[in-house]
């Protein structure tokens, strides 16, 4: 945690640290590279980033489980030690800081008096409302007025995790604290979110790196996610991809197709309908990511996922869930009511046509008889 | 809610019940019609009568020997996209599932290349049907605003499921949304457009060579 951050460029910093300028421009160029942009934006970064103060960075944790942060500190390129001591100035991270307390909080006021307007917000979590805003305090303050005065002096918000970016788990049905995504909460200030449960490493740094670099917020989907890491599907980037071209399925966990790698589609693999990086980053260091570990993506990264249905449950028949169980059963009483009362409008329907038949040869016959 | 959870959610869940409603209600309609009493002694015993229907059923589902020149290619052509039609619905694996969670049974499907393959011919075939439709004179004159239309909402499933296949021009669940939403779309159009044929065209076959048959001629 700098104090004295505004005085050191990065530039500074690094050159203080050991790191030669083309050591440096080399972890740009990788760091560009993870994020699609073209290769010229390394030695663009890089040249920025020298002279540049290092940027405030405060890290705000409200309802959430850490998960996010851990993945965090896992970061290959670049590492958190490397982002936090020579790129940024993270003034604030109540898990990460030494200081605990009254001491914390007023280094918290004081990042945020002395960088009003230039400090990056990062929020890790979700903002539960209910009771007052009593599901999530720190400091006796509620996590809502905490980000409702934070958010002021913020140049971006960057809303790391799902549960900062659309609510994840806790405000998933019955939502029982009244949880909000940030994006509910605050209007008036650029926010990216970095979604995912958690995200991935690379793309929370990469994410962090590209804002404070250029002082520009990246391309952004409609849900407000870096196009550069959510701009395809983990299904367009999966290597199990040809096995669904051919048909080939696995159809249980332990089964010959999930032995020979085939799709995990029809086991309720979400990666059609989920836009991460998984498939290319990858975790931990681009070791593996879940679908290559032999599990279907759950979707994680996409808002809502956790109301979503059954994780097992193919993406076509998501919304149903398993035959048998309660939801296709109210589908098919539907079918039925509606079956039901198709057949009376039938005889209905048919009543009155035989009605008329029987008018209309009632009427021929009595014509006939006039006739005669 | 977005498109994909609003299209398979409740906008299927009221197209279902619109299908299940407007074809019981039609069958229902038509079964239940009186049929004139025919007052001639009937020329055929019980059995010749029933059997009547059953062969007209499959002596209509076939050229006639004295027409076979002049119809059999718009059969093979009606035959061909049938089939594709049925290849399309019933062995995708993605429709497989979705049956099978509805129904709890699944079977197996073809390999999504060959579904693919048999998409472009069905597509192929069913430009080819529009075109016989539009530029045969006698088809002209008997077409209406159904039979275009029943054309065109069959063709969109085709098109935006083709397209969500091949993840064609938007993201993949944005296309699912769209096709499932033309599906959707199609079964409530169904039951009251000439799309309802696949429910009457056996039956009226059968009925029509019963009642031949009854009077002594076949068909």
């Amino acid at each position: 945690m700098s104090a004295n951050h505004e005085e050191l460029t990065v530039g500074e910093s690094l050159r203080r640290a050991g790191i030669s300028r083309r050591g440096f421009i080399k972890f740009c160029t990788a760091t560009a590279s993870v994020m699609a942009l073209p290769p010229w934006m390394g030695a663009a970064m890089a040249e920025q980033l020298r002279h540049a103060p290092r940027p405030s960075v405060l890290y705000l944790s409200f309802q959430e489980c850490t998960g996010c942060f851990e993945s965090l500190t896992r970061s290959f390129a670049p590492t958190i030690e490397s982002l936090i001591f020579n790129v940024i100035s993270l003034d604030y991270d109540d898990t990460l800081m030494a200081a605990a307390g009254d001491a914390a909080e007023t280094a918290l006021a004081t990042a945020m008096k002395d960088n009003f307007g230039k400090y990056v917000l990062v929020i890790d979590g979700s903002v539960p409302t209910g009771a007052g805003g009593a599901y999530c305090t720190a400091g006796g303050r509620s996590a809502v007025d905490i980000l409702r005065e934070a958010a002021q002096g913020a140049a971006a918000i960057v809303c790391v995790g799902t549960c900062s970016s659309f609510g994840g788990i806790p405000f998933a049905d019955p939502n029982p604290t009244g949880a909000w995504p940030v994006t509910a909460l605050v209007e008036d200030k650029p926010i990216i979110n970095v979604s995912g449960c958690p995200p991935i490493p690379e793309v929370i740094t990469g994410t962090l790196l590209q804002f404070v670099s250029t002082g520009q917020v990246p391309d952004l989907d409609e849900h407000r996610r870096p196009k550069a890491f959510f701009g395809n599907t983990i299904h367009d980037r999966c290597y199990r991809r040809p096995f669904y071209d051919e048909g080939k399925f696995a159809k249980s966990f332990d089964d010959e197709g999930a032995r020979n790698g085939w799709c995990l589609y029809e086991l309720g693999c979400k990666g059609p309908t989920t836009h991460n990086a998984c498939a290319t980053i990858k975790w931990n260091g681009g070791t593996s990511f879940p679908i290559e570990s032999g599990h279907g993506c759950l979707g994680c990264s996409e808002p809502g996922f956790w109301d979503k249905g059954s994780f097992y449950a193919a993406q076509s028949s998501a919304e149903w869930g398993k035959a048998g169980t309660p939801s296709p059963r109210r589908a098919l009483e539907l079918g039925g009511a509606a079956v039901a009362a198709g057949a009376v409008l039938g005889v209905a329907s048919a009543g009155v046509s035989r009605l008329r038949q029987h008018r209309s040869e009632q009427d021929a016959a009595d014509h006939n008889q006039k006739e005669g | 809610m977005n498109l994909l959870d609003f299209a398979r959610g409740p906008a299927l869940k009221v197209a279902i019940a619109v299908f299940c409603l407007g074809v019981t209600w039609r069958i229902a309609a038509f079964a239940l019609l009186r049929i004139r009493f025919d007052l001639n002694r009937p020329r055929a015993s019980v059995f010749k009568f029933l059997a009547g229907g059953l062969l007209t059923v499959g002596s209509r589902s076939w050229p006639h020997r004295e027409f076979i020149g002049r119809t059999a290619a718009g059969e093979a052509l009606g035959y061909s996209y049938h089939l594709g039609l049925f290849a399309l619905v019933l062995l995708f694996t993605p429709h497989i599932l979705f049956l099978g969670s509805l129904f709890g049974v699944t079977w197996p499907g073809l390999p999504s290349s060959l579904i693919t393959v048999i998409s472009a011919l069905t597509l192929t075939l069913f430009l080819a049907v529009l075109f016989r439709r539009v530029t045969n004179p006698v088809m002209r004159m008997l077409s209406n605003f159904d039979d275009y239309f029943s054309w065109f909402i069959t063709m969109l499933v085709m098109v935006t499921g083709i397209a969500a296949t091949a993840h064609f021009g938007a993201p993949y669940e944005t296309l699912l949304g769209v096709h499932i939403l033309s599906v959707d779309a199609l079964l409530i159009w169904f039951p009251f457009g000439k799309l309802m044929h696949a429910f009457y065209i056996f039956p009226s076959r059968a009925l029509n060579g019963a009642l031949l048959a009854r009077k002594g001629a076949t068909s």
